[in-house]
């Protein structure tokens, strides 16, 4: 990778930023309380599990409502609209081409942000998994009103499978999640990019003037003044 | 086990004051004793022998050894008021012959609670008299749970203070909790008194177990009992084995607020325990909840042939009333007696059955410090609800298939990104050295 020069990007605005980890510390509590609430050990104690649990989750519920508005008034939901153009590529450089060193084939761009690997799994997640995560966690939080809610016919241990299933695809997206993101040009830089806004990317990626770093710290303020 | 043929025992309590031959009418709704509710100086005491009555002359009773006057007959009648725990305790903490000897939450140590026994009755604390709970309209007491459902009408005393039925919801409404509390959650289906009587005979005793087969020894000839545990009757050749308890956790079922009685006449399956009295309920009825029982279990004598229980003569009549199993020891004697008495029929041949008789548990509420926590039922495997199937509870129940494929799940992805890791780290170096 000699002489290649990088370059900075700015790819996450304030508000993805913080969404992305507000969301993170909201699914590791409510797994982390979900599963002592399923009985699988013992840390915190039932009683404050459940009640962290029913918290955190009604807290998701209402903060996942400003993200769709978010993603609907800024257009953002079309960095998830599937595609399989270069899919196979994608697929090619994860099981193949990173262990020979070979570049990305679908870099991140600010129109672009996720691959079609990227799309394909984050819109499973945040239009499927999630979304179906809530509804069950919301309905199984309300189990007490469903006559009054005209939902008697639900059962309990139907709605308990679902989240419970949906609990273990979460967890196992957070691994494979926490461990994709060390594939970037060092292990930091996708993390890196998630905290500043910044990512480092190769030179020679089609790249918009205003993004660059560079031109952002040096605009002038009072041009017109 | 009946009052019949021993009732001039039996009658101390049970209906029939006045008893005096089989021609009392049991019916009769004078036949009710004012003073052992009413009177205050403590000094009327009842004959545990006389049908109810108080000696006319001192006399000793042999069961127990202890000497009972005659009543002052006019302080005893200018001391009536209202009842007190006292008043309601002579019979109702003594049910059985004994202290605690029926329920486990009610005996004794209520006629001086601390509120850590029981939290309304605590005289360090609210002080509530039995009748502050069992209100009476012209003497009809409310709060007798065996009949009719009780949470049929969740009615408060604020909404109809003469509710035939008082229950904690009475006072206490069903959201007692904080707003928002869980607890509030669990009233459609969890009784108050399951998670806030998180054990029954706290301070006293009380009989879990009761074996008759093993009455009738002797030693040197003639009867005797010994003591065991907390200084309680462990054998006596009248009445068999006992095993007592303190601190019992109680057992769950559901309950509407009926209990159904198996009678003599019933038929019996000898291949498993008997229950004497079961409570009415179902996970699936609305006015059921889970609710706290001692089970008292015992071994006791049926008919073989007829397969159904059967009523022993034991209270002997007099001093040559050898067919009382208290004065012969014949059980078949007893019971051949004792069943003709009943005008039933009886077979000739006895043995011993397992028997199961519930008592709900509804006193000695402890203060919200010792409630039952979450995690005593909402645990994997031996919690307090272990026994309810059939319906799913977090935390105790899962779907194994879900959760061994959802290990395997995250433990695949898991391996999968360390292989994953291993192959980048292993040939960025060999790049590195090419």
């Amino acid at each position: 990778m000699k002489g290649v020069k990088m370059v900075n990007i700015y790819l996450y605005s304030r508000y993805e930023r913080f969404w992305h980890w507000l969301q993170t510390a909201i699914i590791i509590i409510l797994l982390i309380t979900g599963f002592e609430s399923h009985g699988t050990f013992s840390l915190l104690g039932f009683r404050f599990a459940v009640d962290t649990h029913n918290f955190v989750g009604l807290s998701w519920l209402i903060l996942f409502a400003f993200f769709i508005f978010w993603l609907f008034t800024t257009g953002e939901y079309k960095q998830y609209i599937p595609t399989t153009r270069k899919m196979v590529a994608v697929l090619r450089y994860y099981s193949y081409g990173i262990f020979r060193g070979e570049p990305h084939p679908v870099p991140k761009r600010k129109e672009a942000k996720h691959n079609p690997l990227q799309r394909l799994v984050y819109l499973s997640l945040a239009a499927l998994l999630l979304p179906i995560q809530m509804a069950t966690g919301f309905l199984y939080w309300g189990y007490n009103s469903w006559q009054a809610w005209g939902l008697e016919w639900l059962s309990l241990p139907v709605i308990a499978f679902i989240h419970m299933a949906g609990a273990f695809a979460i967890l196992s997206f957070l691994i494979v999640h926490i461990y994709m993101i060390t594939t970037g040009h060092t292990i930091f830089s996708h993390t890196r990019a998630m905290i500043t806004g910044w990512e480092e990317l190769q030179e020679g990626t089609q790249i918009e003037d205003w993004e660059q770093k560079e031109r952002k710290t040096s605009q002038p303020v009072s041009e017109t003044v | 086990m009946n009052v019949k043929s021993n009732e001039a025992r039996c009658t101390s309590c049970h209906a029939g004051y006045g008893w005096k031959d089989k021609e009392f009418n049991f019916a009769d709704q004078t036949k009710v004793d004012c003073l052992v509710c009413h009177e205050q100086t403590g000094t009327y005491k009842k004959f545990p022998a006389g049908g109810g009555n108080p000696v006319s002359e001192t006399k000793v009773f042999k069961g127990n050894g202890k000497t009972y006057h005659p009543p002052d007959w006019n302080k005893v009648a200018q001391s009536v008021s209202r009842p007190t725990r006292k008043n309601c305790g002579t019979c109702h903490f003594f049910g059985g012959g004994g202290d605690g000897v029926k329920h486990g939450d009610l005996d004794s140590s209520l006629i001086k609670p601390n509120k850590v026994l029981d939290v309304h009755m605590g005289v360090d604390g609210q002080n509530f008299d039995c009748v502050r709970c069992h209100s009476t309209t012209l003497h009809n007491i409310a709060g007798r749970v065996y009949t009719t459902p009780a949470s049929e009408h969740r009615k408060s005393l604020i909404e109809d203070d003469l509710a035939s039925k008082i229950t904690c919801e009475s006072c206490h409404s069903s959201t007692p909790h904080k707003e928002d509390a869980k607890a509030n959650d669990h009233t459609d289906k969890v009784a108050c008194q399951s998670c806030h009587i998180p054990a029954i005979a706290r301070v006293n005793p009380t009989k879990m177990w009761w074996d008759w087969s093993t009455a009738g020894k002797k030693q040197n000839g003639k009867p005797y009992a010994e003591k065991g545990e907390f200084g309680k009757p462990k054998y006596d050749t009248k009445k068999g084995n006992f095993i007592w308890a303190k601190n019992v956790m109680p057992e769950y079922f559901w309950f509407n607020g009926s209990i159904e009685h198996l009678t003599v006449k019933d038929t019996i399956d000898p291949s498993k325990p008997v229950q004497i009295n079961h409570p009415v309920g179902d996970k699936d009825d609305a006015n059921s909840r889970i609710f706290p029982f001692k089970v008292h279990r015992a071994k006791q004598p049926y008919d073989k042939v007829n397969k159904n229980l059967v009523i022993p003569h034991l209270f002997p009549k007099g001093k040559a009333d050898k067919d009382a199993y208290w004065k012969g020891y014949n059980w078949n004697k007893a019971i051949a007696y004792g069943m003709e008495y009943a005008g039933l029929k009886y077979s000739g041949e006895y043995d011993f059955i397992e028997t199961e008789y519930v008592f709900p548990s509804t006193h000695m509420v402890a203060p919200k410090n010792n409630v039952v926590a979450c995690a005593e039922c909402h645990t994997r495997s031996e919690g307090r609800l272990a026994k309810l199937t059939g319906l799913y509870m977090p935390g105790r129940d899962n779907f194994r298939a879900l959760d061994i494929f959802g290990w395997i799940l995250v433990f695949g992805s898991l391996v999968g990104v360390f292989l994953h890791g291993l192959g980048r780290i292993f040939t960025s170096n060999s790049r590195k050295e090419g």
